[in-house]
């Protein structure tokens, strides 16, 4: 395959950035997007150029490190991570354009590297959970109920990789934020500090610069691991009840 | 989780103390959630006194005793313990309040958004329905529509026929004006998709939305919208076709 890409390039936070075109020939469909980006940056170096700067870690769709929105797409065209993303749902002569995550409270590290941890501190100001210290408890000493199981390990599935941030027009983290709050909060373990965390939680998402919630459900749409929408409606009901 | 990067942009952010929250109204309001709450509230108010208003409008098919005597009926509800026409201006008065609730959330939280998103995407694509999309643009269209509707029926300072008490001749006049009618028309619309994207999301803010009522709660925001729009409508096209004359 030979593609057309263009592809957001910044030197650093504080530098104007813009998209630069780059010609890749002999792409293989079986290679994933990053791996693309790989040939892209090994021709680079041949050539004495910069790299294109991206985050990667596992590249196996579940540590939430990469992350770049194709064709105005977090993630691109398939629901998964752009690690697992493949080159067959693109065609040969194709013009893909690759940007950053865009979002007033994701800084542009360098090219399509943001800096998340925003994220990191929505989640800080949650706090732990009250947990008893010292050997393993009792299996049995607190039964959860099956839906709660269910329901915590669902919004639990969250990696945290900031797709709903990039896809929401509002560059709002309800979805992340919610995700954690409901995973913590249904469980029996979570709710001696149910009311503090969603709380703190919220204030913290808000003092972070992300925008608010129009329920546009673009965030649920562009999320990976599939958190619903409704665990919006959950954030929502916990932060009232507190 | 997140991969920590190398260089932090000095940003400073306050880190709330654990636990310790005042519980207030202003709290409320000075969170985002707590906004959004306040406009699913004031939306399902006005949301209530429009299906009011649409039914009531719908005595225009009856004749003019009925709706001129249903105008002069609104004024004496609660006598003898309101006076005459306080039932209609504590309405009005809540209504106000509604609207101007509404209004500034709106535009406090429409401003953070657009903050959120400094940069936009090159690549841009189409997002989200059309009910959507339109939710602010179509808010301001609504806001402006009340100035206008007010000036024309209730103070009848636009108004062709102007006779205070008979509002039935004065609708007939309105509407027999392309103008007034157009309007008129095209704020109904507005108003449905104003509607059709807010009654779901109003659900969806205050937590009253989950996987088994999701379906259920779109379909009542379509039927709610395709209701009023249709009621509202139904008045000025029976106008402008000779109808109700």
């Amino acid at each position: 395959m030979n593609l057309t890409l263009r592809i957001w390039r910044q030197q650093g936070p504080e530098t104007p950035g813009e998209m630069t075109e780059y010609r890749v020939s002999g792409i293989s469909e079986d290679m994933s997007f990053l791996e693309m980006l790989d040939t892209l940056n090994e021709e680079l170096i041949l050539r004495g150029e910069r790299p294109v700067a991206f985050d990667h870690d596992c590249r196996e769709g579940i540590c939430g490190a990469c992350g770049m929105v194709i064709n105005g797409q977090a993630h691109g065209p398939e629901r998964t991570t752009t690690c697992q993303l493949h080159m067959r749902h693109f065609d040969d002569g194709d013009t893909i354009d690759v940007e950053p995550w865009r979002a007033g409270a994701f800084p542009v590290v360098r090219d399509l590297m943001v800096d998340r941890s925003a994220l990191d501190r929505i989640i800080g100001s949650g706090g732990y959970v009250t947990a008893p210290t010292g050997s393993a408890p009792e299996a049995h000493a607190t039964p959860v109920p099956k839906e709660a199981a269910d329901l915590a390990f669902e919004h639990a599935e969250c990696i945290g990789c900031g797709a709903c941030v990039a896809a929401c027009p509002n560059g709002s983290a309800m979805l992340f934020t919610a995700a954690k709050v409901v995973h913590l909060n249904v469980l029996p373990q979570g709710a001696p500090e149910r009311a503090s965390r969603v709380r703190n939680m919220v204030e913290t998402m808000d003092a972070e610069g992300f925008g608010g919630c129009t329920n546009t459900g673009e965030c649920a749409t562009a999320c990976p691991k599939g958190i619903p929408l409704t665990g919006i409606a959950r954030l929502n009901r916990e932060f009232l009840r507190s | 989780m997140v991969m920590a990067s190398a260089t932090r942009t000095n940003r400073t952010t306050r880190t709330p103390a654990p636990g310790r929250h005042p519980s207030s109204l202003a709290s409320l309001w000075r969170s985002s959630v707590g906004k959004k709450a306040v406009m699913a509230v004031s939306g399902l108010v006005m949301l209530a006194y429009l299906v009011a208003h649409m039914l009531g409008n719908l005595k225009v098919f009856s004749g003019p005793d009925d709706i001129n005597g249903y105008a002069h009926w609104l004024r004496t509800l609660g006598q003898p313990f309101l006076h005459y026409g306080w039932f209609l201006w504590l309405a009005r008065l809540v209504l106000l309040a509604a609207v101007l609730a509404h209004g500034t959330a709106a535009y406090q939280l429409s401003r953070r958004d657009l903050k959120a998103r400094p940069v936009k995407y090159v690549h841009q694509r189409q997002r989200a329905t059309y009910a959507t999309r339109t939710m602010r643009w179509g808010g301001v269209i609504l806001g402006l529509f009340i100035v206008w509707h007010i000036l024309d029926l209730t103070t009848l300072t636009v108004n062709p026929a102007a006779e205070e008490g008979h509002p039935y001749q004065n609708i007939v006049a309105s509407f027999s004006t392309w103008y007034s009618g157009g309007i008129y028309c095209l704020a109904m619309l507005a108003l449905g998709l104003h509607v059709r994207h807010g009654f779901w999301s109003a659900a969806q803010t205050l937590g009253a939305n989950n996987p088994r009522r999701d379906r259920g709660l779109k379909l009542a925001a379509n039927g709610l919208a395709l209701l009023l729009t249709a009621g509202f409508l139904s008045v000025p096209v029976a106008v402008m076709a000779g109808l109700v004359r």
